[in-house]
């Protein structure tokens, strides 16, 4: 009895020591991409609130904190409610399976991967039930377009992690890092690397972010699903959105970079790599994944929005097609254990 | 192996219970200062008319259809994939006949204009 609650405190411990960087994060994150966007546009960004702007976060949460917790007066009063707590629940609960470096990881499943699909898709209710509940003509279209998008991306991103699986042999999102070990050219971006550019994309389209932000396109339809939420519970849908990009980046890390490998295995002699700047750490992981947050500013910053029907014309005619094709050539490869990358096992 | 597990429900119940505490730390700290026109749903301005659960286009529900299809097919790789080295050619070419079916299945849809937007 006591074992077991020691045991279930340590655990909501860990999964506390998870959550809260994470929440951290989440709030720079908002910072950084004001700063990065301001300084690609030649102007400041956010610079009043603490030295050049750093406690910015800080005051944005307080501020929504004492802002009122607007429920209009058509919406379906539970599900209103309900559909913020979805989305987070969904972008946070998929974190319970990354690993941060060898060993490194709350729950070491092997479905680890499958888990993540699932979780990822559920972010969609909360997107629909936020849009059908609001009982706002643009929250509708918004919760219309953005479920669209995400469900078709979605195939897309489900047939990539189809392809890593088969070069990896393996769910586990650890053993998946292990696959890759070797070179930085064993990594799967090299032999996969139609895939590692679908899944950035369509990882962008999963989150809705700029260039493929028509759900929320403020131009069009004011801010779509979420235009009637204010105070905390647009907060808990922002925190979901940008848990949902840190994620995407640590995944895509793990997948197609050899998560906390070191990139100057196998280029240097062996003895140089091992220990902590040069050899596999989390330090390395943490520097992938802040690339790929950076990519999403940056692209946020330099492309145009994408139209609706240009979207889908991508996902459904352009992506689909070619991770079937890269399916049945990896396959192919799998089968002739084609070397460097598929004579493994 | 089960108990690998319990680490995720602990997560799940403390990530749902986050974004409880939040909304409800957000109604209770603060106002509550509600009139028809705050709560009448947002339009531009414009008094709100007609109902807004309207009918919406039905290439929603056709792409929704379709995306069950896929999903589905996905759902049923994941095990192949992580197989294929060992099951060889025989497994390798039973999952290609399957693939050959839905892929034709998609042509279908894309010659019949299932997927134009415009």
């Amino acid at each position: 009895m006591i074992d077991s609650l020691v045991s279930l405190a340590w655990t909501v411990a860990k999964v506390l020591a998870i959550l809260v960087p994470l929440v951290l994060a989440v709030a720079w994150y908002t910072f950084a991409e004001r700063k990065v966007v301001g300084y690609i546009q030649v102007r400041m960004g956010p610079n009043r609130v603490g030295p050049r702007g750093w406690l910015q976060p800080i005051a944005d949460g307080i501020k929504l904190v004492l802002k009122e917790v607007i429920i209009p007066a058509g919406a379906n009063r539970f599900l209103f409610v309900l559909a913020p707590v979805i989305a987070l629940g969904a972008a946070l609960a998929a974190w319970a399976v990354v690993p941060f470096g060898e060993g490194l990881v709350l729950a070491d499943i092997n479905a680890g991967l499958l888990y993540i699909l699932a979780m990822t898709s559920v972010g969609v209710y909360g997107v629909i039930i936020a849009g059908w509940a609001s009982n706002s003509k643009y929250a509708l279209l918004g919760a219309m377009r953005s479920a669209a998008q995400i469900v078709a991306y979605e195939i897309a991103m489900g047939f990539a992690l189809v392809v890593v699986l088969m070069a990896a042999g393996s769910l586990n999102l650890g053993e998946i890092v292990n696959a890759q070990d070797g070179s930085i050219l064993n990594w799967f971006w090299l032999p996969l690397l139609p895939m590692f550019v679908v899944y950035i994309i369509a990882g962008i389209a999963e989150t809705n972010r700029a260039p493929f932000d028509v759900a929320e396109g403020e131009s069009e339809i004011v801010a779509g699903f979420h235009v009637e939420y204010s105070g905390m519970s647009f907060l808990v849908f922002f925190l979901a959105e940008y848990a949902n990009m840190i994620l995407i980046s640590l995944l895509i890390s793990i997948m197609f970079l050899g998560g906390w490998l070191s990139p100057f295995q196998g280029i240097f002699p062996d003895r140089f790599t091992e220990g902590f700047p040069l050899g596999p750490g989390p330090h390395w992981l943490l520097l992938k994944t802040l690339f790929f947050m950076f990519l999403y500013l940056w692209l946020r910053a330099t492309f145009p929005r994408y139209r609706y029907d240009q979207i889908m014309r991508l996902g459904w005619k352009v992506f689909i097609p070619l991770t079937i094709v890269w399916i049945v050539v990896v396959g192919v490869a799998i089968v002739l254990d084609v070397p460097p990358w598929f004579d493994g096992a | 192996m089960l108990q690998n597990y319990l680490p995720i429900l602990v997560f799940i119940v403390i990530a749902l219970g986050m974004g409880t505490v939040m909304i409800l730390a957000g109604s209770i700290i603060g106002p509550r200062r509600p009139d028809a026109e705050k709560l009448s749903p947002y339009e531009c301005g414009f008094e709100a008319f007609e109902d807004s659960r309207m009918k919406f286009d039905v290439r929603y529900y056709l792409v929704a259809i379709l995306f069950i299809i896929f999903d589905l097919e996905i759902a049923f790789l994941f095990p192949w994939a992580v197989v294929l080295d060992e099951i060889g050619t025989f497994g390798f070419l039973a999952m290609m006949a399957f693939l050959a079916v839905l892929v034709i299945g998609f042509i279908y849809e894309w010659k019949k204009g299932a997927l134009e937007w415009e």
